[in-house]
């Protein structure tokens, strides 16, 4: 979207994210889960990011890691160049609201004991973005831009519905006038119907207010939708990266490619599409597999996927399309 | 969007005209409602209103409330309704029950109607307190211990362990035996045996909601740690502390009972349900002066049954699964 070259507004740094195993009888550290193994990557200003993988990949994670719900094992996460680990408590309360979060689950997402005003005005007032005086006036605002009406504010979060209640918790986020927000999947848990319009609103918002977003997300169509760039995840690493058109339609790594291959194509009349659907389950993340970590379920694997791990290379020179398989990359310059 | 406004409507039809106006108010956005559970979703009712109605189904629930005011009224206004002074020698020994003395009188001439009333007020005193006590202890440490976890968890939930392996009445004999047993010692000893209890509950509960989704949002929003906890976290969890103080409300008093008739509680002249027991140790009031014993003893049977039966239903009612 924005071509002029400024620092990043995110920026993750080698991110690493383990989960120690406990276990045995005197409850010691069996091992780990790697759940994030060495992620780059940098999201622009006024960009979205999509972040697609299967359950499990950890595309969750790394979400929660940019809003600081958690601690990074290994690497550094950057907010407009200031690295977050070394920030003190209260500068990192402060920055906080500029980093905000929109739930995957919207049935847990908003407590059920308070009704929508004291939800939405009490981290305003706390902060100090609104006073006692004016808060009425700014929730109503924010609630008109997500699409709900001013009496949501007396009400319940058990009197609405699945897509209300993620439309009150983008409300939310919004309340605190952030830069950047996670879209921790979510449509993943709203009707077909009602996906696609918190979709554009998302993305009209988006807009709207220079928003920077991290979508992530499980279906590459809706990922695709709303975002300027993909990363694509498998199993704690990202296996492509570039342009959403570039890798919707000249997907290079062989996971994308089956990733692509699954999405439905809502034609009847289409001829039955030649569908290389990935066998197997997602490798285990205590101990990924060695070499290239998806060639136990890759087509094209051969005898050096299984020893070295490849890293993610530009597909050409001045392209910002990268993918972790030598493989394929050289395959296809022989055919082109 | 006008659209799907009439079609709710038309599915509450059946409903009363007010709910359906409530209903067409309240759909600002999309949505079609999903069926059974959108329906009920959609109704305007308070949390509060609802738990009141549920509550109201239980019929000895609401016997078991008029029964507890009017027992707590009638000790809270036992100046008034006491004939004579609890502690004054006024009639005869042993006295059965007259015209005079509804109940009788006891083995040194006090009016047992005039001490029943001032009993009930300790014994009442001393479960709220204890209650009390337990709660907040029970609830402070559960919190820390839930939120926090870690260390914090492992040193308050392995003393609570150790609180709980304690007989309670060792520790009254132990304490009566260092202080003088009295009203405040017991009130003491029993608030600071009850509450692992509550404690274990509260931190489950804690760990639960810890992961929700509204506490993590509160963490992301910047929000202090004293709004999570006490406004967030506490009120999600008052539901089941309510129901569990309750019985520990009940327990407290039986308790009471128990070491006052044992001599170790409550301590003569002040009458406690549990020390007006005292007498029927000896064979005589007990077979011969039923008047000393039977209506302390049906009191105390009374409250906590009430006690109880109103936990119950305050269970059943706060229970958000419950489909009623």
């Amino acid at each position: 979207m924005k071509t002029e070259e400024t620092v990043p507004l995110v920026r993750a740094e080698n991110l690493k994210v383990y989960y120690p195993i406990k276990g045995g009888i005197i409850n010691h550290t069996t091992g780990y889960v790697k759940a994030v193994d060495g992620v780059s990557f940098f999201i622009r200003e006024g960009e979205t990011l999509g972040l697609v993988g299967e359950s499990g990949c950890g595309k969750s994670t790394i979400g929660r890691q940019l809003v600081g719900l958690e601690k990074p094992t290994e690497g550094k996460i950057f907010f407009e160049g200031r690295d977050l680990s070394l920030l003190k408590k209260d500068e990192m309360q402060k920055i906080r609201t500029r980093l905000q979060m929109v739930f995957q689950d919207p049935y847990s997402s908003l407590n059920p004991r308070k009704h929508i005003f004291e939800i939405l005005s009490q981290p305003m007032l706390y902060h100090g973005i609104s006073t006692r005086e004016s808060v009425e006036k700014d929730m109503i605002r924010i609630l008109d831009m997500v699409g709900l009406s001013r009496n949501t504010l007396g009400r319940y979060p058990h009197e609405f519905s699945g897509g209300q209640r993620q439309r009150i918790g983008i409300a939310r986020a919004l309340s605190l006038n952030p830069k950047f927000i996670v879209c921790d999947e979510p449509v993943s848990a709203l009707d077909v119907s009602i996906q696609a319009q918190i979709l554009n609103l998302l993305k009209s918002l988006q807009k709207e207010l220079n928003l920077t977003l991290l979508f992530v997300g499980h279906g590459l169509g809706a990922v695709n939708y709303v975002s300027d760039r993909i990363a694509v995840m498998y199993l704690g690493k990202i296996v492509e990266m570039g342009d959403a058109k570039e890798i919707f339609h000249h997907p290079a790594h062989p996971y994308t490619k089956a990733l692509l291959n699954a999405v439905p194509v809502p034609d009847p009349e289409e001829k039955r599409r030649e569908r290389r659907l990935l066998e197997g389950e997602i490798g285990d993340s205590t101990h990924p597999p060695a070499g290239c970590r998806f060639h136990p379920r890759c087509p094209y694997a051969v005898e050096t996927c299984r020893q070295k791990e490849p890293g993610l290379q530009k597909m050409e020179k001045a392209s910002s399309h990268e993918a972790a398989c030598p493989i394929v990359m050289t395959k296809e310059e022989e055919i082109g | 969007m006008g659209k799907s406004k009439v079609r709710v409507q038309k599915r509450n039809v059946r409903e009363s005209e007010h709910k359906v106006n409530e209903i067409s108010e309240s759909s600002p956005a999309e949505d079609k409602p999903g069926g059974e559970s959108a329906k009920k979703d959609l109704t305007n009712e308070s949390y509060l209103q609802t738990v009141f109605r549920r509550f109201r189904h239980h019929h000895l629930a609401m016997i078991s409330i008029v029964v507890v005011i009017l027992l707590g009224g009638a000790a809270l206004l036992a100046p008034v309704l006491a004939p004579y002074r609890p502690d004054d020698i006024v009639g005869p020994f042993s006295g059965a029950p007259s015209k005079e003395f509804w109940l009788g009188t006891d083995q040194i001439g006090r009016d047992v109607l005039s001490r029943l009333l001032y009993a009930m007020r300790i014994s009442l005193l001393v479960g709220i307190m204890a209650t009390l006590i337990s709660t907040i202890v029970g609830v402070v440490l559960g919190l820390i211990a839930g939120y926090f976890g870690g260390t914090a968890d492992m040193l308050i939930m392995r003393f609570t362990d150790m609180v709980m392996s304690f007989p309670y009445i060792l520790l009254v004999l132990v304490a009566a035996a260092i202080f003088k047993p009295g009203l405040w010692n017991i009130i003491l000893i029993l608030g600071f045996v009850d509450w692992p209890g509550i404690a274990r509950l509260v931190r489950g509960n804690v760990l639960n909601l810890r992961e929700t989704n509204f506490i993590k949002g509160n963490i992301v929003a910047g929000m202090p740690l004293r709004h999570i906890l006490f406004s967030e976290i506490l009120p999600n969890t008052v539901a089941p502390i309510l129901v569990y103080a309750t019985s520990v409300l009940a327990l407290s008093m039986l308790d009471e009972a128990a070491l006052s008739f044992l001599g170790l509680g409550v301590q003569p002249p002040t009458a406690s349900l549990g020390n007006m027991l005292n007498g029927a140790q000896s064979l005589t009031v007990l077979t011969k002066q039923p008047w000393l014993w039977i209506p302390a003893g049906v009191l105390i049977v009374v409250l906590v049954m009430a006690i109880n039966f109103i936990g119950d239903a305050l269970r059943d009612a706060l229970d958000p699964n419950s489909g009623r």
